[in-house]
């Protein structure tokens, strides 16, 4: 039987990832998600459009998939853009960014902070990132 | 029309920054403004109310580190109180509270802070 899935589709617009949490936060409740757990999920979320935004270096549309498992939410997050490789992001330090003149770079570890898995695929058509949340 | 605003009030010598909303690029760089210009007026305490504030971004919260860093070596103190869970979480995460405390209420903050 194939896993009920929800699709969003995101222009690259400001604070749309909001959008995207509103959507989160539905799918999470369906489920029985706990707060703290439904929280985590939509800033992992939130970071992973941003990245999407800012980093595909495109302006063509975000697109979210929520794929809703027995006990597991699986959110795909897609964009056309130019690609991201998330093993050459350096590992940020709060006493290395001060006095820095480059202050971001946190999304990637948050998603993966947040989340149980975050995973990372780029081909010639752009960069999925696939995170995955437990119940 | 950005879905943030706040308010500022100087409870002897601390400025309390009561946050409402999303704290995106936007609010990170209201927040970040108005405490850089009251460093500049020779404020040192700064307490951020977020109770109102139940998301951020990475992006938001890396400008606050701005204000983290003009108060070093100044003797100033940046904290915060009444944080929703994810976002201490995200403070910790990003490793904000070793540099700015998080009280459970303004007027904890606000006595810690007079000491």
């Amino acid at each position: 039987m194939t896993n009920p899935t929800v699709e969003l589709t995101l222009p690259v617009m400001a604070d749309m990832e909001l959008a995207a949490t509103k959507t989160a936060e539905v799918v999470a409740k369906r489920m029985g998600l706990d707060d703290m757990k439904t929280a985590e999920i939509s800033m992992a979320l939130i970071e992973a459009c941003i990245n999407a935004f800012e980093h595909s270096k495109t302006k063509d549309n975000v697109f979210i998939t929520y794929i809703i498992q027995e006990d597991t939410l699986v959110i795909k997050v897609g964009d056309r853009g130019v690609g991201f490789d998330s093993e050459v992001v350096a590992i940020p330090n709060i006493d290395e960014k001060i006095n820095s003149s480059h202050k971001r770079g946190w999304g990637v570890q948050l998603m993966k902070e947040l989340m149980d898995t975050v995973k990372f695929e780029t081909t010639e058509d752009g960069t999925t990132v696939t995170m995955t949340k437990a119940k | 029309m950005p879905d943030f605003d706040m308010k500022i009030k100087d409870e002897n010598g601390i400025i309390v920054v009561t946050t409402n909303g999303y704290l995106n690029n936007y609010g990170g760089e209201q927040v970040a403004s108005v405490c850089l210009q009251k460093i500049s007026e020779g404020k040192r305490k700064f307490l951020l109310n977020v109770e109102k504030t139940e998301m951020v971004n990475s992006i938001g919260v890396s400008i606050l580190i701005e204000v983290i860093e003009e108060l070093q070596g100044t003797n100033g103190k940046i904290a915060f109180c009444n944080t929703a869970p994810i976002v201490e979480k995200t403070f910790n995460i990003m490793g904000i509270s070793k540099y700015a405390k998080i009280y459970a209420s303004e007027e904890e903050g606000l006595a810690e802070l007079s000491a």
